[in-house]
């Protein structure tokens, strides 16, 4: 962005302020992260930067609050961490079926109503959460499926279906429906088709959904808190009970750990975006 | 030349036309059965609920089930003066099997929110038909009027009739701080006692500033990873995506951790001098805390769709503008700035539909002033138990945000939200 010789000096002026402005914003949104990486090696009780850490006194630092995020006896991070992943796991799952499946009709040309079965389909990700809560609350009650796994991964499947939805529709978009046909012509069956042509070529979306789904199960607290008991606490509930009690600083240490987490989704869900143009062909 | 002879015929002497629909209506058929599992699940799980809901918020059929003789008497009564001795009749009749089935005090509470003093006149009725005081041999009517003087004030039999339909949509008034006065009209509740409507405005204010904020630090930086080159906004893009992608709680405790009175942003204002260092000012638990936190967590959803848009602007636009002897300024508010308003559109909507239904971060970081109508429903939920209330609530919060998803859906078409 390097400006041409002859810009005048007001311009000049305005386009390094609105660097500045750029600058302040990027930090504004990812320097909040990285307030937790130190914090969370502190060998203190406090959530403050002590004087230590201030100096790079290596004796300021310490691992016990992963210490004790892992071997802590009260702390539940273990049963918590165990049931997210359940959870994410099965949520993820049922949520890439019902939504490939779902998303693969709603590509056919055929597809009667597709407008009204879409905005109905993508509904959980409009609805606010509290409102999802309640009504999902309404239903697990009455199906007596309150404060169990199986209601959460349901609950789950609701909310994370939109997103895989999406994404694989997006990847059917510009999808050469022709090599489908091939496949039948040449005398595969549609679940054969599927498995050996469809599949491959939508798998980035796919994945992509997926991963959305596993993150908005993963870190959804809104409709467990309706619906966990003691036994279905996962790591959100815990760290919402321990944001609300007090800030300890295992806390934290979970937070980098989670933070590891989302750093290694991104990654996975940016190759994946660009396989999956590479693959329908889309040149940036 | 008469149509049959035109018509083109299949192998199998059917007509192409119906062939071909009849194989149009397969594809048809085929292509829904495979958003039936989803559709089925969520209109099984989720729409129903919803409709439940509802069903809730103007459910009424607690007394219309405990006094059902009381009211089939009382539709007879003009409810100007007192009732007659049927009414008593059957509100007596109906009374010993509450007693019985010791439901007298659901009923009180009930009666009670209608108008205040049913409590303690239903508790001494409960009394005398305990002892059995009550000789029904007698006018029932008046040995109920000589139970307590408010038996004979008619106003608590009117208080009764209005109890009578099995709906109500009083939950809604409650919900805008009114109610239904004693002769059936609407009335506000006291000025200091409307709670319901200062969270309304509330939210709506801090939905409105938070997407206002959003807009105005996602506009320029969207701009810049749109224009700079691929190798550098895809380094950037990162500090977007990673927050995107990171825990909610994660980022509310940061916030927590940097806002906090000992914290690093109050750290920085002593050391700018621009605060004192034994002044610091209360950063959260109030409203400029939840500014500060859901714009930063918000603020990739107005970034995502005012990047996409910005990427398919060419930049020879803004070349042909300048070189037609428009400065840089005009050029953008004429060209640039119209070209992004469909993303301008997106990102407002988006973050506009997601803070209205916040709950998460303001209850964290909001203290009491930051408080929105979500947590109400929360609270309602989960403390007060008053499950219709927060149906009530609940529907006409997502009353407006389906307006506003109906805006989106009308500019933007719901197919276009890009995720990343």
């Amino acid at each position: 962005m390097a400006l041409p010789k002859y810009t005048e000096t007001r311009y000049r002026v305005w386009h390094y302020s609105y660097l500045f402005i750029c600058a302040c914003v990027f930090i504004f949104l990812i320097a909040p992260l990285f307030v937790i990486f130190p914090l969370s090696f502190n060998a203190e009780e406090f959530l403050v930067f002590s004087e230590g850490m201030k100096n790079l006194d290596p004796d300021a630092f310490s691992l016990r609050w992963y210490k004790d995020m892992i071997y802590g006896t009260k702390n539940p991070w273990g049963l918590a961490a165990k049931n997210s992943f359940i959870i994410a796991i099965f949520a993820t799952i049922g949520s890439i079926i019902l939504g490939t499946l779902a998303a693969l009709g709603l590509s056919s040309r055929y597809m009667p109503y597709k407008g009204i079965i879409m905005a109905t389909l993508i509904s959980p990700m409009i609805v606010p959460l509290i409102i999802s809560g309640v009504a999902i609350f309404f239903f697990m009650a009455k199906a007596g499926l309150a404060a169990t796994h199986t209601g959460i991964v349901l609950a789950h499947i609701i909310l994370g279906t939109p997103f895989v939805v999406i994404t694989v529709t997006a990847t059917l978009t510009g999808f050469d429906h022709s090599v489908t046909r091939a496949a039948s012509s040449l005398g595969s069956n549609p679940v054969n088709t599927f498995m050996k042509i469809t599949l491959p070529l939508i798998l980035p979306g796919v994945i992509s959904g997926g991963l959305f789904a596993f993150v908005t199960s993963f870190d959804e607290v809104v409709v467990v808190l309706f619906l966990a008991g003691l036994e279905n606490t996962t790591i959100p509930i815990q760290m919402w009970t321990g944001l609300r009690e007090q800030l300890s600083p295992t806390i934290l240490a979970v937070a980098t750990c989670l933070i590891v987490l989302s750093t290694l989704i991104l990654v996975s869900a940016e190759l994946l975006r660009r396989r999956s143009e590479r693959l329908r062909g889309i040149n940036r | 030349m008469s149509s049959e002879t035109q018509q083109i015929l299949t192998t199998d002497g059917i007509p192409l036309s119906v062939s071909l629909k009849k194989a149009e209506r397969k594809n048809k058929i085929k292509a829904f059965l495979l958003v039936v599992p989803l559709l089925l699940f969520l209109i099984i799980t989720y729409i129903l609920p919803i409709g439940d809901m509802f069903m809730r918020s103007i459910d009424d059929k607690m007394v219309t089930n405990m006094l059902p003789k009381t009211f089939t008497a009382m539709e007879k009564w003009d409810g100007k003066e007192m009732p007659p001795e049927e009414v008593f009749v059957g509100f007596y009749s109906d009374f010993k099997i509450l007693v019985k089935n010791k439901e007298h005090g659901k009923l009180a509470q009930r009666l009670n929110k209608e108008k205040n003093g049913f409590n303690s006149i239903i508790k001494k009725l409960f009394r005398q038909v305990q002892r059995n005081k009550i000789d029904e041999g007698q006018s029932i009517k008046e040995q109920i009027m000589k139970v307590h003087k408010r038996w004979r004030d008619v106003e608590y039999w009117q208080a009764i009739k209005r109890t009578a339909p099995p709906y109500t949509t009083a939950k809604y008034l409650k919900g805008v701080d009114m109610y239904y006065g004693p002769d059936g009209n609407i009335l506000q509740v006291d000025e200091d006692r409307r709670i319901h409507r200062i969270l309304w405005l509330r939210t709506l204010e801090i939905a409105f500033f938070v997407t206002l904020f959003s807009f105005l630090m996602g506009y320029p930086i969207a701009h810049l990873l749109a224009t700079l080159p691929m190798k550098y906004s895809n380094l950037l893009m990162i500090c977007v995506l990673l927050p995107f992608w990171t825990s909610l709680l994660v980022r509310t405790a940061s916030w927590m951790i940097l806002l906090q009175q000992q914290g690093i942003v109050n750290d920085f204002f002593v050391m700018i001098g621009l605060v004192a260092d034994d002044n610091r000012p209360e950063m959260m638990y109030n409203k400029v805390g939840t500014y500060v936190a859901m714009t930063q967590i918000l603020l990739p959803f107005m970034v995502l769709p005012l990047y996409s848009v910005m990427k398919t602007i060419s930049p020879s636009l803004m070349r042909a503008g300048k070189s037609l002897g428009g400065t840089p300024f005009v050029a953008f508010w004429k060209i640039y700035f119209p070209l992004t308003i469909p993303g301008i559109g997106a990102g407002c909507l988006l973050v506009f539909i997601l803070a209205i239904g916040y709950y998460i971060t303001p209850a964290l970081v909001g203290g009491a002033s930051g408080t929105l109508i979500s947590n109400q429903i929360a609270y309602h939920m989960k403390t007060t138990l008053d499950w219709s209330f927060a149906s009530a609530m609940g529907l006409m919060l997502l009353t407006g945000v389906l307006v506003v998803y109906w805006i989106y859906n009308k500019l933007v078409g719901v197919d276009n939200i890009k995720l990343g």
